[in-house]
């Protein structure tokens, strides 16, 4: 029977470093290759020895299909590619090929220039391991090959997100990357068709989470911005530069504007610009709102929001400062945070989810005492507050993924085990179909039971459809009898077309029974009393006389004859081929016979 | 299967393709060279053109002075100018199921189709066409709506009295099917029909079919459509290019095997080559500007226009033309420039590329930035002061009969400084100058039309090889104009089917297998047998179940009554399993040792012409053999049976 098969090399019963292989139908796909936030060695890349000890991948790997351009999804694929070795196609959305290698560059930069780390990537094998990329439009199907077909839906996580069906035969396996199910101020909601995958492998950051309505969430940090902002405050929001940045700014520009405030807003440079820049080019991902009106504004224009420059933090006054990155791990936020933690007028506001082992989490578990490099300890006095913005899908929203897709399976990843655990209870309850969340290195397989497409004979489709009457009738079903030719192609005939093609006759098989009874009656007396019993014994059959002195009961043939020296010994000949249903016969014998002994003469 | 062709026109399509069930119109485009025959409608009041006398018969019977204007030697109707549509009556199209569109020149038509029809179906198209679709028939609509004429035109379309017009008015054909223009809610009620797709998005129809775009080169977002079963594929071509402008490039090898290939949209300009035509176009530009004078490109808002401006920012430094001011009017000329902008997916590979960088993929927007192109939505407002001369416009409508370009020609036509470029090959334009004649400006005619021409087109069906090709009448024979010249039309084994406006063919088509899926179990309950190598056959007895035209074969409920007793006594050797059809011969010695084994062992053999009766004694049972069939007699002996 076939079986897909599913390996977490990353994601599994976690966050980051997101990759996954699937088996299906023969081929063998990589979904996501990403890094981990929460390590600096040898665990911050998937373990690609699991797919083979030595050598390239490009031998076992039919395809890498990358989800959207964070780098937990992104971040391992020019080490992939370059330095273990993989030269088949990398399938991305063109708002990811266009944002992932910038993501990459910088995420080297910190690695290599400011940690100094060697034996890393170069820039250089980023630019080749993008040469290596194809790209996906939404909703087309892209042919890898002759039988695997890939298909992409929005996934509205960030730009350029996508959720991927890939396809093989009838088997198939839908991979939602990171998805979002609401629409925000700058994209749209996730969507996908009733496509009934085999398996359906959805992240779970937020499997626990029912979030309250956006709307409140807004007003609350907005109100807690303001507060900050007008008791002489600095409010820092560690953000990634592409994602979540946009949304803040595109709300917080806003609400500037309405309440005409002049504190100032500040991004930090470098790959602001460029980023507003994608998202003007790449409209047609955002929202319905902003794409119908950029013409008139465009929304990612900002007034109100100025470029960063390191000296400012030390301006005195308030003023709201997004820096990269989000999880307070490195670079310029971090540098901010460490200049502002000692003042309790000052805030951060942490809008998304911190990977374990980040000075983020951190804080958001409430350590007020961080121990930075050398030795040095920094009391964080500084108001700290979470707001779920990050833009994943909650428990409610998975559900309705799960609903609009209708998988067979299911299987969790990118989420914590706990969390997890819970939800596929709820999952399995509620849609009674399969739940897996296998950890990283734990293969789940699921055996799929395809249906197998033949040719039908369009005479014998037409044939039967016409005697099914113009409607179906459900509750009575119709036997059609067919015969299958296996050559290069299975095709389903009629069976005289069959003979036909073949260049065989067909072979008679009939059998005749001789019934002996006494009757005083005429032969055709006989017959018609045979006739007339048979009639309004069975009903819903066709029973004719047939006016040559035989009765039809549909193909069965009954004569009657006498033997010539005695008329009342009478034989009852009973003919019928072999395609007759044997029941039939078995009922007309005995019922003539007792109708007939029983009858009075 | 069936096509219904609704247009004549070979650029501007409408045909309806019946398909298995279902109902497809491929391209539902507008005939605007109709317009030619109605006077310019200026944006400010032209004494010129009220002026102009009416016409009254030689006899003076009729009299249509207020209907029709003569100018030039050339009668023209006095009304808002109407267009020729796709034919209404050849079937009804409120059954037509959806309606494909290749690109946003082939839909303008869309409002009178879908609205006023009782169409209800859906409507397929990529996002760029839609948009600057929209675009388009918006401008069109602000066109007509600037200058609201009262009056509509009928009484010269009297047949009787057109028999007796002169000139071109006597030959418009189907004048009684011109309507005036839509109007904006149309539009937008149109538009809310259009379900997006992108290039090889495979589309179910109703379980009946799929259709799929394809890239076709021509425009942004253009495609063609792949209308297929399991068993046939129909393409429709329209509007392709192979040249390497803005659009992405035309995908021709999902064209390959398919049975029925309808062509439509070849170029209008067979002879022209659109590189040649560009380096026209910017050496004559130079010229009148180097001469004092001023330029107008008449064209439409999308499409060649950024080409042209492309073309012209390379040229603009080396050609001396930094100061000149290029202007680009139309309601929607900022609309235009910004989308062509978004549509990254949508564009050749060197323009994706830009947009990775980030860079915006057409240098307009440098030109914009710099001040060397200013776009405004009409003559009014503030380009009457910032307009500064000499200078370059471009501007609609390419037909001059209505838009922007209209005062333009009344402004600049009086002087031999200036010139006039069509770079459009929609409208002849010699028609298209007429009511502006006497006209001292000067006249240049560089069509640019980069869709296919016969060369490729030929070149392209050798690759595809399709079975059977279906096109439109006139490109069967070469252009009546250039009637020697046989290369500029199709020749092809076999030939192919032409059709004209309201032809019915009937297409090629012999269907003979449909789709059906064997479920895992009951595939797993088929016993084939091989009859020779590589064919093997299983008998199937099913239940079929259909549903939204998707076939599947179920088992039958319960396994029929045991009829195994019997055949364990008598069933010859020809199948083991039960097999409700029988096939060959009963060859009798086998049969006589299979009989022997199940202890039947009384047999008398008798010869006949055609095989063997075998008696079988003890059983008193008859068994005759024959080439064909086998006939079993015997008594009612319940445990033989």
């Amino acid at each position: 029977m076939p079986e897909i098969k599913v390996t977490p090399l990353g994601a599994g019963q976690d966050v980051g470093r997101s990759c996954i292989l699937v088996s299906i139908g023969g081929k063998n796909i990589m979904l996501d290759c990403g890094m981990h936030m929460g390590y600096n060695d040898d665990r911050r890349f998937p373990d690609f020895s699991y797919i083979t000890q030595n050598g390239r991948l490009t031998d076992f790997l039919d395809c890498v299909i990358i989800s959207h351009f964070h780098l937990d999804h992104c971040g391992a694929l020019p080490y992939m590619s370059e330095m273990v070795g993989y030269d088949g196609p990398i399938y991305m959305t063109h708002p990811t090929k266009a944002i992932c290698p910038i993501l990459l560059e910088d995420f080297r930069k910190i690695t290599v220039d400011k940690k100094g780390e060697t034996n890393f990537f170069t820039s250089q094998m980023i630019k080749d391991c993008m040469k290596k990329v194809v790209p996906l439009n939404l909703h087309q199907t892209v042919q890898v090959d002759d039988e695997l077909e890939l298909k992409a839906y929005y996934a509205g996580h960030v730009l350029g997100a996508a959720m991927v069906l890939i396809k093989v035969g009838s088997e198939s396996v839908v991979y939602t990357g990171d998805y979002n199910m609401t629409p925000d101020r700058h994209l749209g909601a996730a969507w996908i068709d009733k496509c009934r995958p085999d398996i359906l492998i959805s992240e779970s950051t937020y499997a626990t989470t029912i979030r309250d309505s956006k709307r409140c969430r807004e007003r609350d940090f907005l109100k807690k911005v303001h507060e900050s902002i007008e008791r002489g405050g600095k409010v820092l929001i560690p953000v990634f530069a592409l994602g979540r940045a946009q949304e803040l700014c595109i709300l917080l520009e806003t609400f500037w504007e309405r309440m005409n405030l002049k504190a100032p807003i500040y991004f930090s440079t470098g790959l602001t610009e460029k980023a507003n820049h994608y998202y003007k080019l790449f409209i047609t991902w955002t929202n319905q709102k902003i794409r119908k009106t950029f013409v008139q504004r465009n929304m990612f224009e900002f007034k109100h929001i100025k470029a960063f420059d390191r000296s400012y933090a030390d301006n005195p006054g308030p003023m709201v400062v997004f820096a990269t990155p989000g999880m307070l791990h490195a670079g310029q936020s971090l540098q901010i945070f460490k200049k502002w933690a000692g003042n309790e007028k000052n805030m951060v506001i942490m809008p998304g989810y911190c990977v374990q082992g980040t000075i983020g989490h951190k804080i958001l578990n409430g350590q007020r005492k961080l121990e930075m490099e050398g030795r040095s300890t920094l009391d964080v006095k500084l108001q700290v507050e979470y707001m779920s913005f990050s833009a994943h899908a909650d428990a409610k929203g998975i559900m309705q993924l799960i609903r609009m897709a209708e998988p067979r399976n299911m299987l969790l990843v990118h989420g914590e085990a706990l969390k997890m655990e819970f939800l596929k209870g709820k999952i399995e309850q509620e849609f009674n179909i399969d739940c897996y969340m296998p950890a990283n290195g734990e293969t789940i397989t699921v055996s799929t039971n395809p249906s197998v497409p033949v040719d039908i004979s369009l005479n014998l489709l037409k044939r039967e459809m016409a005697l099914g009457g113009p409607l179906p009738d459900p509750k009575k079903p119709r036997t059609m009898h067919g015969t299958l030719i296996m050559k290069e192609n299975v095709s389903l005939v009629s069976s005289e077309q069959a003979l036909k093609e073949l260049g065989l006759n067909e072979h008679q098989l009939r059998f005749t029974c001789r019934v002996q009874l006494q009757d005083p009656h005429s032969d055709l007396d006989t017959l018609h009393r045979i006739y007339t019993h048979l009639k309004s014994l069975l009903k819903g059959y066709t029973i004719q006389h047939v006016p040559d002195g035989t009765v039809m009961v549909e193909s069965i043939v009954i004569k009657v004859s006498s033997s010539a020296e005695d008329p009342n010994n009478k034989v009852l000949l009973l003919s019928w081929s072999y395609q007759v249903e044997y029941s039939i016969i078995t009922t007309i014998i005995p019922a003539m016979l007792n109708y007939l002994m029983s009858s009075p003469t | 299967m069936k096509l219904y062709c609704l247009s004549g026109h070979p650029t501007l399509p409408c045909n309806v393709l019946k398909f298995k069930s279902t109902t497809i119109m491929l391209d539902c485009a507008l005939d605007t060279t109709s317009v030619l025959n109605y006077l310019p409608l200026p944006l400010v009041h032209s004494p010129r053109l009220s002026k102009l006398p009416g016409w009254i018969s030689k006899d003076g019977t009729i009299n249509l002075e207020k209907e029709l204007k003569e100018c030039a030697g050339r009668l023209f109707v006095d009304s808002q100018p109407e267009f020729c549509l796709p034919e209404k009556e050849l079937l009804d199209l409120s059954t037509i199921d959806v309606i494909l569109i290749s690109n946003y020149h082939c839909m303008m038509a869309l409002p009178y189709i879908t609205e006023h029809t009782g169409f209800t179906g859906t409507v397929y198209a990529t996002e760029p066409t839609l948009q600057i679709g929209r675009l388009l028939m918006e401008e069109l609509v602000k066109f007509m709506e600037r200058v609201p004429k009262a009056q509509s035109a009928t009484c010269w379309k009297n047949k009787e009295i057109q028999r007796m017009l002169p000139g071109p008015l006597k030959d418009a054909v189907e004048v009684w099917t011109w309507k005036r223009c839509y109007s904006m809610q149309e539009v937008n009620s149109a538009l809310s029909k259009v379900q997006l797709v992108g290039y090889s998005q495979k589309v179910e129809l109703f379980g009946a079919v799929q259709i799929s775009p394809l890239s076709s080169g021509y425009s942004l977002g253009s495609s063609n459509w792949i209308i297929q079963s399991h068993h046939e594929k129909v393409s429709y071509v329209s509007g392709s290019s192979l040249l390497t402008t803005h659009p992405q490039p035309m995908d021709q090898s999902s064209l390959k095997n398919s049975d029925v290939l309808i062509l439509t949209g070849l170029t209008q300009m067979p002879t022209a080559n659109p590189d040649g035509m560009l380096g026209e176009f910017c050496s004559n530009l130079a010229m009148t500007i180097r001469a004092g004078g001023n330029v107008l490109v008449p064209c439409y808002s999308s499409g060649v226009i950024y080409d042209l401006l492309e073309c012209l920012y390379q040229f603009i430094d080396s050609a001396n033309l930094g100061t000149t001011p290029f202007y680009f009017i139309s309601p929607v000329a900022n609309s235009s420039l910004e989308f062509s902008q978004i549509f990254a997916e949508w564009l050749c590979h060197n323009k994706q590329t830009k947009v990775y960088l980030p860079e915006p993929p057409f240098p307009h927007a440098e030109l914009i930035q710099t001040n060397k192109l200013k776009h405004y939505p009409s003559i009014h407002g503030d380009f009457s002061s910032d307009f500064k001369q000499p200078c370059v416009v471009f501007t609609g409508h390419p037909s001059l009969r209505f838009g922007d370009v209209v005062h333009f020609m009344e402004l600049w036509g009086k002087s031999n400084l200036n010139t006039i470029i069509f770079t459009e090959p929609d409208f002849s334009y010699l028609d298209a100058l007429a009511p502006y004649q006497p006209l001292a400006m000067k006249c240049v005619y560089c069509p640019i039309d980069t869709r296919l021409n016969f060369h490729q087109v030929s070149k392209l069906l050798k690759e595809v090889q399709p079975l059977h090709v279906v096109c439109p009448d006139q490109y069967t024979q070469p252009p009546p104009s250039q009637s020697h010249r046989s290369d500029l039309m199709l020749e092809l084994q076999p030939p192919p089917m032409p059709y004209r406006r309201c032809s019915v063919l009937n297409l090629p088509f012999r269907r003979c297998y449909e789709r059906v899926y064997i479920l895992p179990e009951l595939a797993n309950s088929l016993v084939p047998s091989e009859l020779k190598p590589g064919v093997s056959v299983a008998n199937v007895s099913a239940i079929l179940h259909s549903k939204d035209n998707k076939h599947t074969l179920q088992v039958t409920a319960p396994a029929p009554p045991s009829k195994k007793r019997k055949r364990v006594v008598e069933e010859p050797p020809v199948g083991g399993a039960p097999k409700p059809l029988l096939s060959g011969a009963v060859p009798l010695e086998p049969f006589l040792a299979t009989l022997q084994k199940h202890g039947i062992t009384e047999v008398k053999v008798e010869e006949t012409t055609d095989g063997h009766i075998l008696h079988l004694q003890a059983e008193d049972t008859l068994i005759q053999l024959e080439e064909d069939g086998t006939h079993i007699v015997c008594d009612n002996n319940e445990p033989l049976r």
